[in-house]
């Protein structure tokens, strides 16, 4: 089974593995997972902290498109590109909506 | 070997930080198994650090850098205050990493470690059928308390990475040891294949793998990963004695990780007690910053002006910075040779030819690792260029 691309109606969120927090030693954002540390660029950071505990896709496409006036179709193809990273590795759960949908 | 044999190491303190603590708790161990990755001569007991020590390298470490501590032995659950020492790691921020045999566990104590904000669990297995990974961890019961202790850790909401070291006697069973994985729940399998260092390498003639053995299970990896994105992550290590370059160690000489021994030796690597004209550092004598930018420990093999050729001047260099120190003094008796593993060192092809003939003659019995026995002396392992 390969990862199907991420559905809008999508609920994603960082599984319980993986934590994202600030490291005042280096003065960056690093994301923690099991032998595992990213150090996510600033755009990830504001995407990694819309998701909240979890989130529907949409909704985070429509935040952050709402908060910087940013074309809807411009944010989605970025929110997209670094959540589909993170799933292929592991550091995303998403969970489809409706488990027969599409 | 005396001091003189070694480089003099860089001068100026190393202010980079590092990313983890490898915290060896206790080499105390229920398990015996003939690839144990504790040096040959184990630390007593009743010289362990006490939990405030511990406590307070943890506060070293973390401000020092430190980001993950990973939580090992010996088997680390033999130590009652391990939750004491989860919390004030999880405290401090620190990402909490469990690595464990499983068989001292049970689901009352995984849930007090869970409270106590332990992150994720690594639960080690010796094979996938009970008699196989009863016989190479010496446990009699074992895989079975480890199914159950895999599906606590599930049950009681923490993630869990399964731990499958692999060799000639137990990679036929490497598809099941994956289904394992699914089966309980884990999110990412770990396969390493053993390392021959300390007593792995007493024990090399009955674990390596033939090339045959070693393409068919790197296959298997290679469809599992593609089949299972998304589902579970697996990380992969391949054996040094059929590789045509070396691993950088440990990401570099200290440049990753910090090991402290249960006694509180601080070291590059777990096995760097092996390599002779060394003297770690306590910290129970010194403070972890200092051990880690400045002591001569530390600074004896890093960066890449130490190197001897061919790496001086190899592209790789910044790649593997040379290998593996411990690996490259076992075989050459040179502790700045080399790694044999790089296909340009001159001791490869002996290394191959090793390789070659000890997997296919058949395999001599284990010699285990029992915590009373007195370390045996390692046979002839060194090559001829």
């Amino acid at each position: 089974m390969s990862l199907a691309a991420l559905a809008e109606t999508d609920t994603v969120g960082l599984p319980p593995w993986v934590r994202l927090r600030f490291d005042r030693v280096r003065d960056r954002w690093v994301l923690l997972a099991p032998e595992r540390v990213l150090f996510p660029c600033p755009t990830s950071v504001l995407i990694l902290e819309r998701l909240g505990d979890r989130r529907r896709l949409g909704e985070v496409i429509d935040a952050l498109a709402e908060e910087f006036s940013a074309p809807r179709a411009t944010i989605s193809a970025d929110v997209r590109r670094m959540l589909q990273d993170l799933a292929d590795q592991g550091f995303l759960s998403v969970e489809a909506r409706e488990t027969m949908h599409g | 070997m005396a001091d003189a044999g070694l480089p003099l190491g860089r001068r100026d303190p190393w202010t980079e930080p590092p990313m983890g603590l490898l915290a060896e708790l206790t080499h105390r161990c229920p398990l015996q198994c003939p690839y144990c990755s504790n040096p040959l001569e184990l630390e007593r007991a009743s010289d362990e650090l006490s939990t405030a020590e511990w406590c307070r390298v943890l506060d070293e470490a973390e401000a020092l850098g430190v980001l993950q501590v990973h939580l090992s032995g010996g088997e680390p659950t033999a130590r009652q205050d391990l939750e004491a020492i989860v919390a004030h790691a999880r405290g401090l921020g620190l990402y909490t990493n469990l690595i464990t045999a499983g068989v001292l566990l049970d689901e009352r104590r995984l849930q007090a470690l869970r409270e106590a904000g332990l992150d994720h669990v690594q639960l080690s297995f010796q094979g996938a059928k009970p008699e196989t990974s009863d016989r190479i961890g010496g446990y009699r019961g074992g895989h079975a308390k480890k199914v159950a202790v895999g599906r606590a850790v599930r049950a009681v909401g923490l993630p869990l990475t399964v731990n499958a070291v692999v060799h000639r006697q137990n990679l036929d069973e490497l598809e099941d040891m994956i289904g394992l994985a699914l089966e309980l729940g884990a999110h990412r399998i770990e396969v390493a294949h053993v390392q021959y260092y300390g007593w792995a390498l007493l024990n090399r003639a009955a674990l390596m793998p033939t090339r045959e053995q070693l393409e068919a299970a790197t296959a298997i990896v290679e469809r599992a990963r593609r089949e299972l994105r998304g589902r579970l992550v697996i990380d992969y290590v391949i054996p040094d004695y059929w590789a045509k370059r070396p691993k950088p160690c440990m990401g570099g000489w200290g440049s990753n990780v910090l090991n402290v021994t249960p006694q509180g030796k601080v070291m590059p690597c777990h096995a760097a007690a092996s390599i002779p004209g060394l003297t770690f550092a306590s910290v129970r004598e010194h403070p972890l910053r200092w051990i880690w930018q400045e002591s001569p420990a530390f600074q004896v093999f890093r960066g890449t002006d130490w190197l001897p050729e061919p790496c001086r001047s190899c592209e790789r260099k910044e790649i593997d910075f040379g290998g593996c120190r411990c690996q490259a003094l076992a075989l050459t008796g040179d502790p700045t040779a080399t790694d044999p593993a790089c296909e340009l060192s001159p001791f490869h092809r002996a290394l191959f030819e090793v390789a070659s003939a000890e997997s296919t003659a058949p395999p001599p019995p284990f010699v285990y690792r029992r915590p009373m026995r007195e370390a045996p002396a390692l046979g002839p392992v060194r090559l001829q260029a």
